[in-house]
C-alpha cells in the first residue's frame, strides 16, 4: 500500500494539508445486482458517538442499528508496534452490533395525520456503566434509549419444584407471590413467628448462565411537544438538556423529564400567512451550553445565547450572505435554504449547507462565510427540472472532519464531495458511494471562493461510468447521498446509499 | 428441587419469585425483604440474601428502586449495628446506576445507616466506600459520592479528613459537568460538617471555583449554596467572602443565574446581616426588579413584600417603592400577577399613611388589570389591606372588578372568585354584601358549569355560617326556594344540594318548616335524578331534624319513593329507609 507517502508528505512543515487519498473500507447491507431496494430499508440518520467507537444508523422502517469497532481495543500490544508493522490496515473498522426498532407507525387521531416511522435523527449521549444511551427522533416523538449487554438468567435451586408446582394438587390455588388463594395473607403475617435461626431449608435461587445479550430499552418518550415535523435533536454539553427543532420552534428539555419541555425559539407569526421563514436545522454549541445555532429556509443562520433571554426570539448573531445583485430568480430563496449545520469540534466554526454549496462560517465573523464550496454549481442551468421532479427540495446533510481540516457533504449519484477547509488548501474529491469511490474524481484542483459562480466546477465523467448519456445526463436524481457523518477522530466517513452503509478511509 | 413443607410454601415462593420474570412478582417480593430474611435467619442473610442482591443490580428500575429503599432499613435483619457493614456492598452497586431516583434512594439509605454506624465500622467500611465512589470509572458514581461526604467525614481520623477533603475538591474540578454540579449542590451539606478552620482555606476555595463555572447549570446551583454556607461562617467572613459574589451573581451575564439569585436574595441577606443588605443587597436587589428578563422580575416580584420586611419602611419607599410602581404596569402579566399575590403585604409594613399615599393608587390599578389572575391575586389577600386603610376607600374600585370577575368567561376563573365571596363578605360587612353582591350568589347557582353550581351552593352555607341563620333566611333560603319551580331540571337538582349544606347551619326549626315541605313536594318531581336526590337528601336530614318528623313525613315519603318504578328511586329509598331504621334500633 502507498501508506508511506502520508507519512513523508505530512512531515513537509507548513502550508495545507495534502489531499487525502480514499480508499473503500466495508460496506454494510450492499445491494446485489438487481435488488430492488425497500423503502423502509433506506438509511435516514447516521451518526458516530463522541469517542468514535459506535457508529448508529436509522431508518425509514423506524429501526436504528448499531455497529461498533473492532480495530482498536481488541488489538493486544502497543500501538507503536502496530503502527510499525503495518500501518494500512489501522483504519476504523465496525462490526454490527444489535439492532432494534425504535419507533413503529402512529395515527394521530385528533388531527387525522398518519405519523412516520422513519428515523430523522439520532444523537449520541454520555456512556454509563458500560451502556450505550441515545436518543432517536421520527417527526414528532424523541426516545431516549439505553443499549446494554444483560446476562441471560437461568434459574436453579428453586424452592419449589416448578414443574410440581403446577401440576400437583397440593397446594392448590395459587395466586401471585405464591399465596394460596384462600388464606392469601395469613401465613406471612407478622405473627408468623420465624426461628431465630432461620429456616434452614430455605434457600435463595441460584443464577448460574453467564450468557449476555444486548438489550435495548425506551427509557424516556418526550412526546406531545411539537406541532410541526421535527428536523433536529441536539444535545448540550451540560450533559442534561437537549434540544429538539421543528419547523417553527426549538424546544429545551431535560433528559430526565419527559412531561414537560420549554419553548426557546418561535418563529411562529401571529397570522400563518405572514410566514416567511422555517427553522431547517438546529444545534447546540459542542462547549457553551449556553450557545446554539439554528438555520433558516431562508438562508441565514442564527446563533442565539440562552443567558440573555427565556425566550430567544432575538438572535446574538446572524449569518447572512448579502444577496448577488442581478443574480435573483424564481430559484433564489428555494436553492438558498439551509438544509444543514454542524459546528466544528472546537465550536469556532459553522458548516452550512444549502443546494448549491457548503459553507464555512467563523462564529466571530457575522459578514459572510469565510469559504464557500460549489457542490451542484454544474446543476443551475437545470433547476428548472429539478424544481419540476422535487429534487430541489432534497435535504442534504453535511459534516466536518474532527480536527475542522475538511467538509464533506453528498450529492446525486451516490457521489459525495470532500473539499479541504484549511487556508489555501485546494483539495476537492468527488467520491462515489461504491466499493470504487476513486473512480469519478475529478483532477482539478479547486479553490474555496468567497463569491459563488465564479467557480464552475464540472464533474468529469470518466468513460466508465454508467448511464452517461451524449447530452451529459450522468446524473441520477433518485440515487442521492444525503445522510454522511465523519468520524469524530479520524479520516473516515460513513455514509448512506440508499439501504448501503459504505465506509471510506484516508 | 428441594420439596417444602406446607407451613412454609408461601415464603419458599415469595423468595423463588426474586427471580421470577414478571416484574410484578419480583417487585412484590422485594418490598417483602424483611421478610425473606427473618425467615433465612440473620446470619444466612448476611451471607447469603445480600450478596444475592448485591449480584441484582441489572434489575429493572422498579425493582432496583424498591430495593434501595427497602435495605435503608435492614440493619435489624442483619443482626443490628455491629454488621451494618455488610449493607453497604449493594447500596454503593446502586449508587453507580445511571437511573437518578434510584441512585438518590440508595444514597438515602446509605445516610441513614452510615449516621448508625460505629466510628470503627465508618472508618473500615463507609470511608473506603465514599473513595471508590468518588474514583469511579463512570459519571454516576462520582455524583453519587458528593452525597455521602458529610456521613463519612463526622468521626473520621485527621489524616482521613484531609483526604476527603481533598478528593472533594477534585470532583468539584470533575471534567464532567453532571459530577460538578452534583459537588456544588452537595457542598453545603459538606461544609456543615467541616471545621470552620477549613472552611474558609478549602471549602470556600472550592466554592469560589464553582461560582466562575463555564457551565451555567454548575454556577446556578453554587447560587443555591451562597445562603448555606454564609450561614456557616462568620458575619465578617460571609461579608468578606459571600458578599462580593452574589453582587456579581446578580449581574451574571445568564438570565437563569440572576433568576436564582432573586429566588434567594431573601436567605442571602439573612446571612450578611442588616448593613451590608442596605448598603450592597438593595441595589442588587432593585437591579433585578428591573431586569430585562420577564422570569427574573417574577422571581424578584414575588419576593417584593419578604424583602421589606428586612428594611426600615424609609428605605423600602425610597428604593423599593418606585421599582413597585414600574412593575405593576410591567408588560408581562405573568410579573403583574406575581406582584398582585404579595403586594398586599406590603401595607402593614409601611404603615397606613403611606399606604395611600403610594401603594392604594397600584393596587387599584391591579383591580383594574386586564388579566384575571392579577385581580384575583388582589382580591384573594384583601384581608391584608383592610386592617390598615378600611374597605371604604377600596369599595368603590373593587365592586367593578369582582362583578367582572364573576361573569368572566373562564369557570375556572368564576370559580376563584366564589371561593373568595365569605371572605369578601366577612371584610365588607352585611350592608355592603346585601346591595351588591346578594344577586350574583344567585346567579351562579344557575351557571353553566357544574362546578360553578356546586361551589355556589357552598357559598351559600359558608355565608350562613358567616352571618348567621336568621339572615340568611331573610337573605338567601326564600331566593333559593323559589328556584324549585325552575324549568330545567338540573336547576331544580341544586335546590336540593343547597338545602342539603345548609339545613345543617339553618337548625331542625327552619329545616322543618322551609325546607322539608319543598323537598317533599320535590319527591313527586317528574324525573327521577330529582327524585333519588331527594331520598339522598332525606337521608342526610334524619339526624338534624326531631325523630317525630322523620316517623311522620319523611318516612312516608321514602316509602312512597320506595315504590317508584324507577330502579334508582327505589334503591336510594330503600338505602335511607334503612338508615332510618338503623338509628332507631340504635337509639332504642
Amino acid at each position: 500500500m502507498n501508506g508511506g507517502d502520508v507519512t513523508s508528505s505530512s512531515a513537509a512543515t507548513s502550508g495545507p494539508p495534502p489531499s487525502l487519498d480514499w480508499r473503500f473500507s466495508q460496506v454494510f447491507g450492499e445491494r446485489t445486482a438487481g435488488e430492488e431496494v425497500q423503502e423502509v430499508d433506506i438509511i435516514s440518520a447516521i451518526e458516530f458517538d463522541k469517542s468514535g467507537d459506535h457508529l448508529a444508523t436509522g431508518d425509514r422502517g423506524g429501526r436504528v442499528v448499531l455497529f461498533e469497532r473492532t480495530d482498536t481495543r481488541d488489538h493486544g500490544g502497543s500501538r507503536r508496534d502496530l503502527e510499525q508493522t503495518d500501518y494500512a490496515v489501522r483504519h476504523p473498522e465496525f462490526r454490527y452490533k444489535t439492532e432494534f426498532q425504535s419507533h413503529e407507525p402512529e395515527f394521530d387521531y385528533l388531527k387525522s395525520l398518519e405519523i412516520e416511522e422513519k428515523i430523522n435523527k439520532i444523537r449520541w449521549c454520555q456512556p454509563a456503566n458500560g451502556a450505550l444511551f441515545l436518543l432517536s427522533t421520527n417527526d414528532k416523538t424523541i426516545k431516549y434509549w439505553k443499549v446494554q449487554e444483560k446476562k441471560i438468567k437461568k434459574i436453579s435451586e428453586m424452592n419449589i419444584d416448578p414443574s410440581k408446582a403446577e401440576s400437583s394438587s397440593s397446594p392448590p390455588q395459587l395466586v401471585a407471590n405464591g399465596l394460596p388463594a384462600d388464606k392469601a395473607h395469613g401465613y406471612l403475617s407478622n405473627d408468623f413467628s420465624f426461628p431465630p435461626g432461620g429456616i434452614p431449608s430455605l434457600r435463595l435461587p441460584v443464577v448460574t448462565s453467564q450468557e449476555t445479550n444486548l438489550v435495548a430499552r425506551c427509557r424516556r418518550v418526550y412526546a406531545h411537544a411539537h406541532d410541526y415535523h421535527i428536523n433536529s435533536i441536539s444535545n448540550s454539553s451540560d450533559g442534561e438538556t437537549f434540544i429538539s427543532a421543528d419547523d417553527l420552534r426549538v424546544n429545551l428539555w431535560n433528559l430526565e423529564i419527559s412531561n414537560q419541555s420549554f419553548n426557546i425559539v418561535d418563529v411562529k407569526p401571529t397570522n400563518m400567512e405572514d410566514l416567511t421563514e422555517v427553522i431547517t436545522s438546529a444545534e447546540f454549541h459542542p462547549i457553551h451550553c449556553n450557545m446554539l445555532a439554528y438555520s433558516s429556509s431562508k438562508g441565514s443562520i442564527r446563533l442565539i445565547d440562552m443567558r440573555q433571554s427565556a425566550l430567544c426570539d432575538s438572535h446574538t448573531k446572524l449569518f447572512e450572505e448579502p444577496e448577488a445583485p442581478g443574480s435573483r430568480s424564481f430559484f433564489t430563496e428555494i436553492i438558498a435554504s439551509i438544509s444543514d449545520i454542524k459546528f466544528s469540534k472546537d465550536g469556532r466554526y459553522i458548516l452550512s449547507r444549502d443546494y448549491m454549496t457548503l459553507k464555512l462560517w467563523d462564529i466571530n465573523m457575522d459578514s459572510g462565510p469565510v469559504a464557500s464550496y460549489q457542490v451542484h454549481e454544474h446543476l443551475r442551468p437545470r433547476l428548472c427540472d429539478l424544481y419540476e421532479n422535487d429534487s430541489i427540495f432534497d435535504k442534504f446533510e453535511c459534516c466536518l472532519s474532527g480536527d475542522g481540516l475538511r467538509v464533506a457533504t453528498g450529492s446525486y449519484s451516490n457521489l459525495f464531495r470532500v473539499f479541504g477547509a484549511s487556508q489555501g488548501s485546494t483539495e476537492a474529491a468527488t467520491l462515489e458511494a461504491s466499493k470504487n469511490p476513486m473512480r469519478r474524481q475529478i483532477q482539478t484542483p479547486a479553490r474555496p471562493s468567497r463569491s459563488i459562480g465564479s467557480m464552475t466546477r464540472v464533474v468529469r465523467r470518466g468513460s466508465e461510468s454508467p448511464g452517461t448519456e451524449a447530452n451529459g445526463n450522468a446524473y441520477d436524481f433518485t440515487t442521492k447521498l444525503l445522510h454522511m457523518a465523519w468520524h469524530p477522530t479520524e479520516n473516515s466517513i460513513a455514509c448512506a446509499a440508499a439501504n448501503s452503509l459504505y465506509m471510506y478511509y484516508a | 428441587m428441594a420439596m417444602v413443607d406446607e407451613p412454609l410454601y408461601p415464603i419458599a415462593v415469595l423468595i423463588d419469585e426474586l427471580k421470577n420474570d414478571d416484574i410484578q412478582l419480583r417487585l412484590n417480593s422485594i418490598r417483602r425483604l424483611s421478610t425473606i430474611a427473618r425467615a433465612l435467619g440473620e446470619e444466612r442473610t448476611r451471607k447469603e440474601l445480600i450478596p444475592f442482591l448485591s449480584e441484582n443490580s441489572d434489575d429493572d428500575d422498579e425493582v432496583l428502586l424498591a430495593m434501595a429503599e427497602e435495605l435503608g432499613v435492614f440493619i435489624p435483619f442483619v443482626g443490628g449495628i455491629e454488621y451494618a457493614h455488610v449493607l453497604l456492598p449493594p447500596l454503593e452497586s446502586l449508587c453507580t446506576v445511571e437511573e437518578t431516583c434510584v441512585r438518590e434512594k440508595a444514597l438515602d439509605s446509605l445516610c441513614k445507616i452510615g449516621s448508625q454506624m460505629r466510628e470503627t465500622d465508618l472508618v473500615d467500611s463507609f470511608v473506603p466506600l465514599v473513595k471508590r465512589l468518588a474514583a469511579g470509572e463512570w459519571f454516576a458514581a462520582r455524583v453519587s459520592a458528593c452525597g455521602i461526604f458529610h456521613v463519612a467525614y463526622q468521626g473520621c481520623t485527621d489524616v482521613l479528613k484531609t483526604e476527603l477533603r481533598s478528593t472533594y475538591s477534585l470532583l468539584c474540578q470533575d471534567d464532567m459537568p453532571m459530577v460538578r454540579r452534583a459537588a456544588a449542590s452537595n457542598l453545603g451539606k459538606f461544609a456543615t460538617t467541616v471545621e470552620s478552620t477549613y472552611l474558609i482555606a478549602e471549602i470556600m476555595t472550592m466554592f469560589d471555583d464553582l461560582t466562575k463555572d463555564d457551565q451555567d447549570s454548575v454556577r446556578l446551583l453554587a447560587v443555591e449554596g451562597c445562603a448555606a454556607l454564609g450561614k456557616l461562617l462568620e458575619p465578617q467572613d460571609c461579608v468578606a467572602r459571600i458578599l462580593p459574589v452574589i453582587v456579581n451573581f446578580s449581574q451574571d451575564k445568564s438570565w437563569r443565574v440572576r433568576y436564582m439569585v432573586a429566588n434567594q436574595l431573601y436567605e442571602l441577606c439573612e446571612a450578611v446581616g442588616p448593613d451590608c443588605t442596605k448598603t450592597d443587597l438593595v441595589p442588587a436587589y432593585v437591579r433585578l426588579l428591573r431586569d430585562n428578563e420577564a422570569e427574573v422580575r417574577i422571581a424578584a416580584a414575588g419576593k417584593v413584600t419578604k424583602f421589606c420586611r428586612l428594611l426600615n419602611p424609609e428605605l423600602a419607599i425610597q428604593h423599593i417603592l418606585p421599582c413597585v410602581k414600574e412593575l405593576s404596569s410591567d408588560s408581562s402579566q405573568h410579573v403583574r400577577s406575581a406582584l398582585a399575590s404579595v403586594i398586599m403585604g406590603m401595607a402593614p409594613i409601611l404603615g397606613k399613611d403611606s399606604t395611600i399615599e403610594h401603594l392604594l393608587p397600584i393596587f387599584l390599578s391591579l383591580l383594574k388589570d386586564e388579566f384575571p389572575d392579577v385581580r384575583l391575586n388582589i382580591i384573594s389577600k384583601l384581608d391584608q389591606v383592610n386592617q390598615v386603610i378600611g374597605i371604604d376607600l377600596l369599595s368603590q374600585s373593587l365592586l367593578p372588578a369582582i362583578v367582572e370577575l364573576a361573569e368572566d368567561r373562564h369557570w375556572r376563573v368564576r370559580l376563584a372568585i366564589i371561593e373568595y365571596v365569605p371572605l369578601l363578605a366577612s371584610q365588607l360587612g352585611i350592608g355592603f354584601f346585601d346591595d351588591k353582591l346578594g344577586a350574583l350568589c344567585m346567579q351562579w347557582l344557575q351557571d353553566k358549569v357544574y362546578s360553578i353550581r356546586e361551589a355556589a351552593a357552598n357559598n351559600l352555607k359558608r355565608l350562613a355560617e358567616e352571618f348567621g341563620p336568621e339572615w340568611a333566611m331573610q337573605h338567601l333560603v326564600p331566593q333559593v326556594l323559589d328556584m324549585v319551580n325552575n324549568p330545567h331540571y338540573l336547576h331544580r337538582m341544586m335546590v336540593l344540594r343547597a338545602i342539603s349544606l345548609m339545613a345543617p347551619v339553618m337548625g331542625s326549626e327552619i329545616t322543618c318548616s322551609k325546607f322539608l315541605p319543598v323537598v317533599v313536594e320535590a319527591s313527586k318531581d317528574r324525573v327521577p335524578n330529582i327524585k333519588f336526590n331527594v331520598a339522598k337528601l332525606l337521608q342526610s336530614l334524619i339526624p338534624i331534624v326531631d325523630q317525630s318528623v322523620v316517623d311522620k313525613t319523611i318516612r312516608q315519603c321514602l316509602v312512597d319513593l320506595s315504590e317508584d318504578p324507577d330502579v334508582d328511586v327505589r334503591y336510594f329509598a330503600n338505602q335511607a329507609l334503612n338508615s332510618i331504621d338503623g338509628t332507631t334500633a340504635a337509639q332504642s
